[in-house]
């Protein structure tokens, strides 16, 4: 902006808040009946919704849905689309860090003088752009299921292992035939085919990149599971 | 406008000439003392009168006051402008529930769930303020984009207020880090593995990134040192940010105005213009 401008500007600003009104009691007014639909939501709510409480956090057991607050699923779905493990860093912290930069700069690399929003066209389907992505991939994240179930029958004699694929959440972030989802995780269908069951196993004991580690399973359970994966071979 | 029962050392001052401002009657009952301007002239030689003329005679609060209420906000200010304290608002919310769950819940691997579980069946309206602080996080969340995004369409990060902009973008990452250090509280399962997803997320960053991870974690296992680091994080650290953040934030719009709608031009009026020319 230069020095005119904002002179400009500010004497336009001291005249329009010339014919203004006081603060109190006009936009306190305002102010105070907003803060009281906000309190009236808010309460309503927590009477309506409550606030349920899970099973107790247990690295042992199997039955879990590892699903952020609905507010951070734009940043989880963002891993299912850069799936590769090499540019997992850039979904994980290269685009956030990149659009906090964006955002804090702002009004630095943005030195237009003009307000009004229909002669900032650039501004305009930025933000407008920016705003359906995120709302896209929150609703991409909100449908995302985190089925229990794996359809696909189980190669013969394991099917326990099945059972507790299915219900250790692993369908949040691996496909295993039609059920899960596609990413972040690589689909499993044929994970027998792709690695030996000690790669699996280990696998499934260190949590490569952003997966949890499962050496806490009982010891049963993750023979079952292992033998499971390692059975998958896609000829079934 | 209505008259509104303001204490009399708050009233605007009334302009010269005018006479009294209809501070009623001085100081009965140990009530606020006279009118501001009278206060002003005697106040320091009297002694004011009344609690409100002690501590404005020793703070000089009602000047700042007065500038604070009677301030104009500028022609056109409409619905939009009041997000911002709406968020503010929640904020409150946040803080107020966040201390009454504090007084039961116990930082601990083996006791967090239990004292949960107290709190939300056993003591009186605990599921209720509990259910408000989960649900207020998300109104809050909300309200700030929709704030952010009031402050982006009007234009408003631009000059002089490029500073309020960049101190905003620090309260809305703040905000973020407030709902993902408090996911992990309840711990029950789903806050538990998601937690646990979203350390190793952290883990992925470059440099920094495993430390960082480290650290939160508080160890090689996710438990009760996780738990109580992320408890002081989330009701010590970041709330403290946040309270002194929102303090520069409207120190900041007191003293620079909010801005006008980007569509009003200003006219000037004749007495005005007969004065420039003067
Ligand atoms: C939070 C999401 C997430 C969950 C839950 C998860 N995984 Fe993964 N998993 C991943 C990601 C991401 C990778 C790829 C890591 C890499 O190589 O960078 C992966 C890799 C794997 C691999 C290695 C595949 C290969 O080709 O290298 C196996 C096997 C595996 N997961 C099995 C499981 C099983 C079994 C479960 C459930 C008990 C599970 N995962 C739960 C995200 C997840
Ligand atoms: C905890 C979060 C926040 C609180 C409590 C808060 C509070 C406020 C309040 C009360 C105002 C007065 C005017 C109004 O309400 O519109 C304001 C103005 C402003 N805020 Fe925020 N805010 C927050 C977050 C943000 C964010 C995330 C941004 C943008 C990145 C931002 C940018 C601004 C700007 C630029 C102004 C000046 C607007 C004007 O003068 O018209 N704020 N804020």
């Amino acid at each position: 902006m230069k020095q005119a401008e904002k002179e400009d500007y500010l004497q336009n600003y001291d005249l329009l808040k010339k014919r203004g009104k006081p603060f109190f009691p006009y936009a306190v007014l305002k102010d105070a009946s907003m803060m009281l639909v906000v309190f009236v939501v808010v309460a309503v709510m927590a009477i309506v919704l409550g606030a349920e409480q899970g099973p107790k956090a247990d690295p042992t057991t199997t039955t879990y849905v590892p699903r952020p607050e609905w507010y951070f699923f734009f940043l989880f779905e963002v891993l299912r689309v850069l799936k590769p493990p090499w540019l997992v860093p850039i979904a994980t912290v290269g685009i956030p860090t990149v659009a906090i930069v964006l955002l804090l700069l702002l009004p630095f690399y943005d030195r237009n003088a003009e307000r009004r929003p229909e002669r900032r066209p650039i501004a305009m389907i930025a933000a407008v752009m920016s705003i359906s992505a995120m709302a896209y991939l929150t609703f991409l994240g909100a449908s995302a299921g985190t089925p229990t179930e794996i359809d696909q029958p189980a190669p013969p004699g394991t099917e326990a292992g099945l059972q507790v694929a299915a219900q250790s959440g692993c369908l949040a972030c691996h496909k295993i035939g039609e059920n899960g989802n596609d990413g972040p995780g690589p689909e499993l269908t044929e994970i027998g085919d792709m690695l030996p069951r000690a790669a699996i196993a280990r696998s499934l004991q260190v949590g490569p990149a952003i997966m949890p580690s499962y050496a806490e399973l009982p010891p049963k359970k993750f023979d079952d599971l292992t033998a499971y994966l390692a059975a998958l071979n896609g000829n079934e | 406008m209505p008259k509104l029962p303001v204490p009399a050392p708050l009233r605007r001052p009334s302009k010269p000439g005018e006479g009294g401002n209809g501070a009623s009657s001085n100081g009965t009952e140990g009530g606020p003392g006279g009118g501001a301007m009278e206060q002003a002239k005697h106040g320091a030689a009297e002694g004011a009168s009344g609690v409100a003329g002690w501590l404005d005679e020793r703070s000089g609060a009602t000047g700042f006051l007065t500038g604070m209420l009677f301030r104009k906000v500028p022609k056109g200010t409409n619905w939009f402008y009041t997000l911002g304290s709406a968020t503010m608002f929640a904020f409150a919310i946040q803080a107020i529930t966040g201390v009454f769950l504090a007084m039961y819940y116990t930082p601990s691997a083996t006791q967090a769930y239990e004292s949960i579980t107290h709190l939300t069946n056993d003591v009186f309206l605990g599921e209720f303020v509990r259910g408000m602080h989960k649900w207020g996080a998300s109104v809050m969340i909300i309200l700030v984009f929709l704030h952010m995004g009031r402050t982006f369409f009007f234009g408003a990060y631009k000059y002089p207020r490029e500073l309020n902009w960049v101190i905003g973008v620090v309260l809305l990452i703040l905000t973020m880090v407030m709902g993902l250090t408090g996911y992990l509280l309840p711990f029950d399962q789903r806050s538990f593995w998601a937690t646990v997803v979203a350390n190793n997320i952290t883990a992925t960053g470059p440099v920094v990134g495993p430390y960082l991870a480290d650290f939160l974690r508080a160890g090689p296992e996710f438990a009760a040192t996780t738990i109580s680091r992320f408890y002081a994080i989330h009701m010590l650290l970041v709330p403290g940010l946040i309270a002194a953040l929102i303090g520069a934030h409207l120190y900041l719009v007191v003293k620079l105005g909010t801005t006008a709608p980007p569509w009003l031009k200003g006219e000037k009026p004749k007495s005005l213009r007969r004065e420039e020319v003067g």
